[in-house]
């Protein structure tokens, strides 16, 4: 090995440890104990599938893991729907030197306290919210309208707003790649506008989009506080059935399996959503 | 046009949850709607005589401190190798590294309540919270430091060793100058990140809440609540305030590189 590459090694070797201490040997003790029993007030280490099997096989497990990622997909759907003209506009409609102050404004209010920010979104919704007081206020509706809160509906609108930054940054930069001249040349030979955008553009933006739906699902499906303040019975998600058998259950094994099991899941998603836009892609 | 004013309307839904905060912080009612009440400053002079807000706060800052200087130093070191060497395993390491910018809170909260609880048999405290919060933190840390090192002219720093410095003076005296606004704006992000993480402190929190964990305590409770919008404006000023340093620093960085400014932190 060279100096260079053992130097490097060195330099990185704290912050690697770290990680290896700190993420890689928990995440492997997580897969252990989900392997293990609770055994009223201790471990049972001896390897066994019965979690496995009562996560799979208890319905309330499969539908919780199932609304979970129909949530998730709908967050990350909307999401990345509503982010995307975002992008666009600041990539190619702000002048260069104020894109960085209109990327600061758009990512300010994701830094402020989150937990208030979901509260606020239940103030917002809610049957005597801002949201129907200002509808009555115009006469729009008579009675206030009751789908806004507690259910999946808020989950996904507080979540999109949450994960607005993480999706508008990497669709912006991967707009900003794109060489102005493309657009030019496709313009020339004739493209419309329209189909400049969905030929060029939209191609030469997909590695953007793709790392902005992958930002934004795989993290979607470990929140709890979204789904516990605005969710109401129908909008809880699997993150808060891994945090009751944790803190209130004291059941890690069976906590640590639903951990495991949503992340095979949103693992398999995610390389499943990978493979096809890459196919797509090459198709194009 | 259409797409302005969509824009537009996009950034009102960006900022309406925060732009409603003070309106009720300062609202003469224990319900949060409207109408409004009359002006008052009540919820924030309560806010100086509750002894275990204060408590939280000092744990979240000094939690918040310990981890974000131990963040940088860890993504200083990381960012450096990453941008200066080439060696065998890089891109899996700095995978690995950067993994927690992409996994779910929960993940990280439920790994770590094992190790410390199941596997270590140790009492959960704020130090447990300091181990999770640098390692959420060092990916951005990594992420500001990585644009401060390719801002950075590498031939700089060889002059310095040809003019007689050592490696490690070099460093000190011409790279790290160059690129303290970097730093500085990791620090700063850090900071906030920890300040306001919940998810993880939950699950890790002992005896001693941080100031989050506090918070969520207070919104089961009604009467609680305009305290918590009071605190909540002043955490957002906070915020905001640390992010404009940030930003100003991010500015002077890319300034101090002799380079064109591309875009913010993140």
């Amino acid at each position: 090995m060279d100096t260079e590459a053992r130097r490097g090694l060195l330099l990185i070797s704290p912050t690697a440890l770290y990680a290896v201490a700190l993420l890689a040997m928990p995440l492997a003790a997580v897969l252990a104990i989900s392997f293990a029993t609770q055994d009223f007030l201790t471990i049972d280490w001896t390897p066994t599938l019965a979690n496995y099997a009562e996560a799979t096989g208890e319905p309330l497990y499969r539908q919780l893991l199932l609304r979970s990622v129909l949530i998730a997909g709908a967050v990350t759907l909307v999401t990345v729907l509503l982010a995307f003209p975002v992008a666009y506009y600041v990539s190619f409609y702000v002048a260069p030197s104020r894109k960085s102050l209109w990327l600061f404004l758009i990512t300010i209010p994701f830094w402020t306290s989150y937990l208030i920010r979901v509260f606020l979104w239940k103030v917002i919704l809610g049957f005597n919210g801002v949201f129907n007081t200002s509808l009555q206020g115009l006469g729009i509706v008579e009675e206030p309208l009751s789908f806004l809160l507690y259910n999946a509906n808020a989950v996904v609108i507080t979540l999109a707003h949450a994960f607005a930054p993480f999706a508008i940054l990497p669709i912006f930069v991967s707009l900003e790649r794109i060489d102005r001249s493309l657009l030019e040349a496709a313009r020339d030979l004739g493209e419309t506008y329209l189909t400049t955008f969905f030929r060029v553009t939209l191609p030469l933006a997909m590695p953007g989009v793709t790392a902005a739906v992958l930002i934004v699902f795989i993290p979607t499906i470990g929140d709890y506080v979204t789904p516990r303040l605005v969710g109401g019975p129908d909008g809880l998600m699997i993150a808060n059935m891994i945090q009751t058998q944790f803190l209130r259950l004291n059941n890690a094994p069976l906590g640590a399996t639903l951990a495991v099991l949503s992340m095979l899941t949103v693992g398999l998603i995610s390389i499943a959503f990978v493979l096809l836009t890459r196919r797509w892609g090459r198709t194009q | 046009m259409t797409l302005r004013a969509y824009v537009i309307a996009y950034l009102l839904f960006l900022y309406a949850p925060i732009a409603l905060l003070p309106l009720f912080a300062f609202n003469d009612s224990t319900i949060i709607a409207f109408p409004l009440d009359a002006f008052t400053t009540r919820w924030f002079a309560e806010l100086w005589t509750v002894e275990a807000l204060h408590a939280a706060l000092w744990n979240s800052l000094l939690i918040a401190v310990v981890s974000t200087v131990l963040a940088t130093l860890l993504g200083l070191a990381a960012a450096r190798a990453a941008a200066k060497y080439r060696f065998p395993g890089k891109r899996g390491l700095m995978g690995m590294i950067m993994l927690p910018l992409i996994l779910p809170e929960i993940i990280v909260a439920v790994s770590l309540l094992v190790v410390v609880i199941q596997v270590l048999g140790w009492p959960l405290s704020r130090w447990t919270i300091v181990a999770a919060h640098t390692l959420i933190c060092i990916p951005f840390s990594i992420a500001i430091l990585n644009g401060a090192f390719q801002n950075l002219d590498a031939s700089l720093e060889e002059a310095a060793v040809d003019l007689g410095e050592n490696r490690w003076s070099a460093f000190r005296l011409v790279t790290v100058p160059l690129i303290a606004p970097g730093i500085v704006a990791s620090l700063l992000v850090g900071f906030t990140i920890s300040l306001d993480e919940f998810i993880i402190a939950f699950f890790l929190s002992g005896a001693e809440p941080t100031l989050p964990v506090y918070i969520w305590g207070l919104l089961r409770f009604p009467a609680r609540l305009p305290v918590v919008m009071a605190l909540g404006t002043l955490l957002v000023l906070a915020s905001i305030l640390l992010l404009v340093l940030a930003e100003i620093m991010r500015r002077r960085g890319v300034a101090r590189a002799g380079l064109k400014d591309k875009g913010g932190f993140l």
